[in-house]
């Protein structure tokens, strides 16, 4: 890998965690519980921009779908299911083994890869839609990241990228809350110093050359022990939606 | 863990999204309502097309909750039986003893109280049946009709079915449709809750000479309730529950002692009354599953909970199960998801079971209240039913609750697509 804007550290991170995928009581129960909100969102962005109907047999068939930081393959896999074409992406070498073995069980055809945003842009690697998701907190350089990305859709293109808020609920939510009281994910996953607001990511995403056109909040329900999409509450999870103009 | 020991089969003869055990009235509406949803499905009944399709004129009816016609007119399959339902217009409830019939104290609920319409329709077992087959013949559902599963497993990806004539199905997820005794239910390990009542449930229809006027009566007899619901023309369908032994010497009587020793409790109020169809007894008993699934399974309508029919709730009930999973199972198919996950089958669970238990042990509680001749509690029943009839806002929700209204409804019961 050259020219990469993963930080090293956050990587070997992410490795030791990668056996844990799958198990939904595991380590990675909360993106297993938020999973749903999160397709619901990337699902309906994509039928609406594409002009698909979610109850057709492949409705996603014929679309070239890039999941950066693709992990075990949470969001991947339901991009195969719904008849895309999907490559998933992971700087963690790990992952892909773990995602690859995963996949094949289901009987989903998934091109796995160990690779970065950045070094698939400069194959000249092209899609029509790519998810990230929960990836651009945790890279070195936010901008060439976002770039990369935006040169990696076809015109007409969607970015779907969702984050983590900076403000002060964030920090009690995200780092106090699922780190060290529910001991959700391991303390030191997030740098809440990292974060980035929406209004920021906007600008970002702007500069990148790419055209934001949806921003939503995924919020969590501690009632219902479940999440949701919300209009108006960012606070905390949130989710935009781009286009390429072309 | 009660599952088949042997390893899934390389090759199953059949493949489906989703295989649903039992072809009753559950299993057949969410085969249709899935269909309908674009899963691909397989109905497995016991029983041959010919015994679905033709049950004979039997006199068993089902109280239709208004929520319920609702999933029906969604599905497409209440044109075929509108012209033969009868609307349920008012629901009297009293307190009534043993050969005296009707006391004067007594309830009234009147569907023009609600917006809603009519608080439900009685439609005959011989009319739903045929419809709900018809319907799915043209939805494209994979029926196998007349076979049996004796087998089932299953593993991180499905459930792989075996069927006695030896055909291999294997499905993402398989549903429980099978009733009270869940032979599916059994073979996930699933246990069961359950109270017998020590009542039996006497069930016939009977012509009478005057019109009810679309009324269906609750008249609470200290041996057990005895429901009148009306049938299309002058004839009504009557649930009658009294003590085993006591239902089990009725149930041996020819007709016209059994006519003998329904007259006094019936009353007069309809004029002369005659048998009309065929006469069955059911023993009360609750049975809850203690889980409403397990891996790669879910169950419905009885095999998920066989309540007392105190109200004609087990078919709305299960009805309620039908719209929900579908609902669960539609989102998570749209967006990718694995619909048999344990994640997916979780939503189905926290939606349904808290509902269902809260329900029968209602039903339970109204039961023993009213089965009882004590005249303490006779007096506090009858001031119940008072303090219910004169509250305004008590009644509407007396009649919404017996229209299936309440609750987190479905969005198919709420006359909504998914």
């Amino acid at each position: 890998m050259t020219d990469t804007t993963i930080d090293p550290a956050e990587v070997a991170k992410f490795e030791a965690m990668a056996a844990e995928w799958w198990d939904p009581e595991g380590k990675f129960k909360p993106l297993h519980m938020l999973n749903p909100c999160r397709l619901d969102y990337i699902t309906g962005q994509i039928a609406a921009e594409f002009g698909r109907d979610l109850d057709a047999a492949a409705p996603f068939a014929g679309l070239r779908v890039l999941d950066i930081g693709c992990g075990g393959g949470l969001l991947s896999e339901p991009m195969a299911r719904l008849g895309a074409d999907v490559v998933g992406a992971d700087a963690a070498p790990r992952n892909i083994p773990v995602a690859q073995v995963h996949a094949q069980a289901q009987g989903l055809a998934i091109d796995y890869r160990h690779t970065t945003a950045e070094d698939l842009a400069a194959s000249g690697a092209q899609f029509d839609v790519v998810l990230n998701m929960e990836v651009v907190e945790h890279v070195s350089d936010p901008q060439g990241f976002l770039t990369a990305c935006q040169r990696l859709l076809r015109p007409g293109g969607l970015m779907i990228c969702s984050t983590l808020n900076r403000n002060s609920k964030s920090f009690v939510v995200a780092i106090l809350g699922a780190e060290w009281v529910m001991r959700w994910l391991p303390r030191g996953t997030h740098d809440w110093r990292k974060f980035i607001t929406p209004d920021e990511l906007y600008a970002l995403i702007r500069a990148a050359g790419l055209v934001p056109v949806d921003r939503k909040g995924f919020v969590f329900n501690p009632a219902g022990w479940s999440w949701s999409i919300s209009a108006r509450d960012l606070s905390v999870n949130y989710v935009t939606a781009s286009v390429k103009p072309g | 863990m009660d599952q088949h020991p042997n390893p899934a089969p390389a090759s199953p003869d059949i493949r489906t999204d989703i295989a649903i055990v039992g072809g009753g009235l559950n299993g057949t509406a969410l085969a249709l309502a899935l269909a309908r949803y674009g899963h691909a499905v397989t109905l497995i009944d016991a029983l041959p097309v010919e015994t679905r399709a033709d049950p004979g004129f039997d006199g068993r009816g089902y109280a239709l909750s208004i929520a319920s016609v609702r999933l029906l007119q969604a599905l497409g399959v209440w044109p075929l039986v509108a012209d033969q339902a009868q609307p349920i217009l008012k629901i009297r409830a009293c307190d009534g003893r043993a050969g005296q019939g009707a006391s004067p104290l007594y309830l009234e609920f009147d569907h023009a109280e609600i917006e809603e319409g009519p608080m439900g329709h009685m439609v005959e077992d011989r009319v739903l049946r045929p419809a709900l087959l018809t319907a799915i013949g043209g939805a494209g559902v994979r029926h196998l009709a007349g076979e049996t599963v004796v087998a089932q497993a299953v593993d991180d990806l499905g459930a792989v079915l075996e069927l006695a004539s030896g055909a291999t199905i294997r499905a993402r997820l398989i549903i429980g449709a099978d009733g009270r005794a869940s032979p599916t239910a059994r073979r996930a390990g699933i246990t069961r809750n359950g109270r017998d009542y020590g009542q039996t449930a006497l069930v016939c229809a009977v012509e009478h000479d005057l019109p009810h006027e679309g009324t269906a009566w609750q008249l609470f007899l200290p041996h057990g309730p005895l429901a009148i619901l009306p049938l299309t023309g002058n004839r009504s369908s009557i649930v009658w529950s009294e003590t085993t032994a006591e239902a089990a010497r009725i149930a041996a009587l020819d007709d016209a002692g059994y006519l003998e020793e329904l007259r006094p409790r019936f009353g007069d109020f309809l004029g002369e009354i005659r048998l009309a169809g065929a006469r069955f007894s059911y023993p009360l008993i609750l049975t809850l599953a203690n889980s409403f699934i397990a891996k790669r399974l879910a169950l419905v309508g009885d095999a998920a909970h066989g309540v007392h029919p105190i109200a004609g709730q087990g078919l709305n009930l299960g009805l309620r199960d039908v719209a929900a999973l579908t609902e669960v199972l539609t989102h998570a198919r749209r967006r990718g998801d694995d619909i048999g996950s344990a994640i997916t089958l979780a939503g189905y669970q926290r939606w349904r079971r808290f509902d269902t238990t809260t329900l029968a042990l209602g039903m339970d509680a109204v039961n023993r209240l009213f089965s009882n001749d004590n005249p303490v509690l006779r007096l506090g029943r009858d001031l119940g039913l008072g303090a219910v009839g004169a509250l305004p806002g008590l009644r509407r929700r007396f009649i919404r609750e017996a229209a299936g209204l309440t609750g987190d409804l479905p969005r198919l019961m709420a006359g909504q697509p998914i």
